[in-house]
């Protein structure tokens, strides 16, 4: 079972009488991009924020990077990496600062950051960029060292809450390219994202519709089982059911 | 084009009326500022202790020492130079000295002959104790009055706490603050959350002149201003019984006029900032910041360092509290702060034609 | 006569060049898009246009009127939806639609016929402030909003950005009936994918144009072999593959990467060298606007 790095079940959340979150069940293994998948108002930001110990299910259990997502949360927060596109870095402060300051927040020791920071900044070939602000980096570059801070404690696990939109297409392979990397490395990423082209590139997606997971599959498998030609036609295939918005 | 106008003004007050918490914000503030200060306030007045300064010892003088050794509140503990009067005070020895002008006893006679002149007499009081000392001023005025010099012009001088933080003082004051919050903070958030959301760039895109877009958010926060005007005035004159007798009409339209003065203000803040916290914190710290110490409103102009005084001459809330205070306290017609609205208009224009013209209908 | 025309136009911010010397026509009725990612100066170029600021050089023209002499006249005939929803979320659905009619001085009445297909799916909630709707109702709210006024030409910077797929692919389905009601329509994304639902479209990268063309036409000009590879190990495969003989270019691309290759590329010989990678798999694929937009960028 030590390839099982997120396991839910039965994981619900209801507000009132909604139910945000219904009944879901999933595993995601060791080394997986895990693309999890879902229109406006699905529940997928609710469940996210229960795999990451912010928030308590109503009912149902979970472990991440084998921590109770119930009882552990605190551990939970110390073994994950969290990147979204809306909020990331901080633009005022150069990028060694960031780093400094979220090597800090992960709990890292002095010489271990000092060590971990210089890898990084040779790693994105970012040496020369070390005390520039980040404001002024380019929005490509920002998130690929929003990646690599993340995980500069090597997470079990990366959430990445929409990590590409807007960026050019060069500099988001890019940034696929650092994932896949790191999942070479064992870490294992789990992605929420609107765009369907950003599912190709995962190695398992789930799609949730009004707070239950509808499918959950290889891309290819998926692709075949709705005898669709992309990822954009399954997913509405199946959203289209839809009853709820946001 | 009038139609649009109107349904510009509608939404302005939509945006108002759905953001309760902030109109019982800017509606209660007021109220609340005037009923605690009108609590604070008492008018007792015991054993206050006087010395006089007076060049000449004069048939007026005299007769003035006379009322006041026969009054049981004041206790005339004699006569004092004029540089011993600071000491006096200092110590505690008294709490008002009065100083006759050396021409005095002259300058009665002239003014029974019916010469334009005033006679002078200088009030200088320990402030210290609020309560006392402003009873014992207007105690000591009615008192002086009633002496031969009826025609006698008082100069009040409060040392240590000379704004007397009572109410009396205190509604010019709140009055100068609050329509600067109410107009200018309001007014300038309300430009600059446009700016933010993009909607702005919409308005600016439609044939809808600039200016229109901006009378129209001026008129809902000019209405609610006034509404806070009327309720201070009602609050100031029925329940701390502020005389007023400067005429309630003058009151009234220099505070319109200062009404404008703030929206204007506004609108300058919104031409400068990009976003509401910006457009906040300039309206919060570089404007009220001097509008609460260099206006007189806390500190008397006369008692700040030469620089701030010099700096003060810009706020334009010192004008107006300054015209205010005369006004309701002093008792004075509007005429007889000519040079203060002036001085308000002036700023007023200058503020809308640079905001106008910086407001152009393009972005940048 | 096109309906708009720009002819080197630039704006720059300093030492940004948001705009470089951009030219492109669009005729009238035509569904242009302008695809690039952020920071390729689509926003900037929608201000120009839309009159909303002024550019440094060249010169552009709407509906025949200048951009910058006769911007009056053009603020009457466009209707634009900037980037962000540029709605006002205190107000109720109705209340925005009634604004906007008011802003263009024309009454909902008038315009309703245009209108209706869109505003009609959102008019059950008339009476929700548009902060409350979801992301796909307030496109819809703002789409109705800038119609109001049966604009010549219709700008819409980014309308799909943060929306889900089901939404996004309505949206487009009416710009379609929008078209063929003779309305211009300039769109921007940063989608590649959705560059196949306009009739034109112009790549865009930092401040210049890449490449006009339809659709169709963009992918034709990829002459280049292109295959897709896939193992189990990818990342290794991609490393590999780079350092092969014959590979102009390799990047991941979804579920398998995407080779570029040159004359010097030898099928057979490439597939003999990679089959120690398990689960090995090479095919040819058609290229994609994606994939032109990396050459050109690389160009």
């Amino acid at each position: 079972m030590k390839d099982i790095v997120i396991s839910v079940r039965n994981l619900t959340k209801k507000f009132g009488s909604f139910t945000a979150v219904d009944n879901v069940s999933f595993d995601v293994r060791r080394g997986e991009i895990f693309g999890f998948l879902g229109a406006n108002g699905a529940g997928k930001t609710t469940a996210m924020r229960m795999l990451c110990g912010l928030s308590y299910p109503t009912s149902g259990s979970g472990s991440v990077a084998g921590y109770d997502i119930i009882s552990q949360s605190e551990e939970i927060k110390r073994h994950i990496g969290y990147m979204s596109q809306k909020f990331s870095l901080y633009n005022d402060l150069t990028v060694w600062e960031n780093i400094d300051l979220f090597a800090g927040i992960y709990g890292l020791g002095r010489a271990d950051t000092k060590e971990r920071a210089v890898k990084l900044l040779r790693r994105l070939n970012f040496e020369q960029e070390r005390d520039t602000l980040v404001g002024s980096l380019p929005l490509g570059w920002k998130q690929k060292l929003a990646f690599a801070i993340a995980t500069i404690h090597n997470p079990e696990v990366v959430f990445l809450d929409e990590p590409t939109g807007g960026v050019d297409p060069i500099t988001r392979r890019q940034f696929w390219e650092l994932i896949y990397e790191a999942t070479e490395r064992g870490t294992t990423i789990f992605v929420t994202t609107h765009y369907m082209d950003e599912a190709e590139y995962c190695s398992r997606v789930s799609i949730m519709v009004d707070g239950e997971v509808r499918a959950l599959d290889t891309p290819a498998h998926l692709k075949q089982q709705f005898a669709a030609s992309s990822m954009d036609e399954v997913f509405r295939t199946l959203a289209r059911g839809a009853t709820r918005g946001e | 084009m009038k139609n649009n106008f109107i349904s510009f003004v509608k939404k302005e007050s939509l945006h108002i009326l759905r953001d309760k918490r902030t109109m019982l914000i800017v509606m209660l503030i007021p109220v609340i500022l005037m009923i605690l200060f009108g609590f604070a306030i008492s008018t007792e007045v015991n054993n206050v202790n006087v010395a006089i300064v007076a060049p000449h010892r004069s048939d007026g003088v005299k007769e003035a020492v006379e009322r006041l050794a026969s009054n049981d509140y004041f206790t005339f503990l004699g006569y004092i130079d004029e540089e011993q009067a600071d000491e006096y005070l200092r110590s505690g020895k008294v709490t008002a000295v009065i100083v006759f002008d050396t021409e005095y006893d002259r300058n009665v006679a002239l003014a029974k002959s019916g010469v334009p002149v005033k006679p002078v007499i200088e009030l200088i009081l320990d402030a210290s104790n609020v309560n006392t000392a402003g009873s014992a001023a207007a105690y000591l005025q009615s008192v002086l009055l009633g002496s031969a010099s009826e025609q006698a012009m008082f100069e009040t001088r409060m040392l240590f706490n000379p704004q007397m933080k009572s109410a009396y003082n205190f509604v010019p004051g709140i009055m100068g603050a609050i329509f600067i919050l109410v107009c200018a903070m309001m007014t300038s958030v309300s430009i600059v959350r446009e700016k933010e959301t993009g909607t702005m760039e919409v308005l600016l895109v439609s044939p809808v002149r600039p200016f229109k877009i901006i009378f129209a958010k001026m008129i809902p926060y000019f209405t609610i201003s006034c509404i806070v005007l009327v309720t201070i005035l009602m609050l100031a004159r029925y329940l701390l019984e502020v005389p007023m007798s400067g005429g309630v009409g003058g009151i009234f339209a220099l505070s319109l006029l200062y009404l404008v003065l703030s929206l204007s203000l506004g609108l300058f803040v919104s031409t400068i900032t990009k976003t509401q916290v910006a457009a906040l914190l300039i309206s919060a710290m570089v404007m009220l910041m001097p509008i609460l110490m260099l206006s007189g409103l806390l500190f008397p102009i006369e008692n700040l360092p030469k620089f701030f005084q010099a700096v003060s001459t810009i706020v334009p809330a010192r004008w107006y509290i300054d015209a205010i205070r005369k006004m309701m306290i002093q008792g004075l017609p509007i005429i007889a702060v000519w040079k203060d609205c002036i001085i308000l208009l002036a700023m007023t224009a200058l503020l809308l034609a640079v905001s106008l013209k910086k407001f152009n209908d393009k972005l940048e | 006569m096109n309906a708009i025309e720009v002819r080197k136009i630039s704006k720059s911010y300093g030492k940004l060049k948001a705009v470089n010397e951009v030219s492109l026509e669009v005729q009238e009725g035509e569904l242009f898009g302008l695809i690039g990612p952020d920071g390729a100066g689509k926003t900037t170029l929608f201000r120009l246009l839309a009159t909303l600021i002024a550019p440094d050089s060249g010169s552009a023209s709407l509906a025949g009127y200048d951009i910058v002499k006769e911007y009056h006249a053009i603020r009457s005939c466009v209707g634009y939806m900037p980037g962000r929803f540029s709605l006002y979320p205190d107000l109720t659905v109705e209340e925005n639609l009634n604004f906007f009619a008011a802003l263009f001085n024309v009454t909902v009445e008038e315009s309703y016929d245009l209108v209706a297909p869109i505003y009609k799916q959102i008019e059950p909630f008339r009476e929700r402030r548009a902060g409350k709707l979801s992301g796909g109702m307030k496109q819809k709210l703002a789409l109705s909003c800038a119609l109001i006024h049966r604009p010549k030409v219709l700008f819409l910077d980014e309308p799909t950005t943060g929306v889900d797929a089901v939404s996004r692919k309505e949206f487009w389905d009416m710009l379609q009936r929008l078209k063929e009601k003779g309305i211009t329509i300039l769109v921007s994304t940063p989608y590649m994918d959705e560059a196949s639902r306009c009739d034109r479209i112009a790549l865009c990268n930092e401040g210049r144009i890449l490449g006009i063309d339809t659709p169709t036409g963009i992918v034709n000009g990829f002459r280049s072999p292109l295959y897709g590879i896939k193992a189990k190990n990818m990342f290794a495969l991609l490393e590999e593959a780079r350092k092969a003989r014959g590979v102009e270019d390799c990047y991941p691309f979804g579920e398998s990467h995407h080779l570029v290759a040159d004359s010097e590329f030898n099928l057979d010989n490439f597939k003999k060298d990679f089959d120690g990678f398990e689960g090995f798999f090479i095919e040819p694929v058609e290229p994609t606007i994606e994939d032109m937009f990396i050459k050109l960028m690389k160009q």
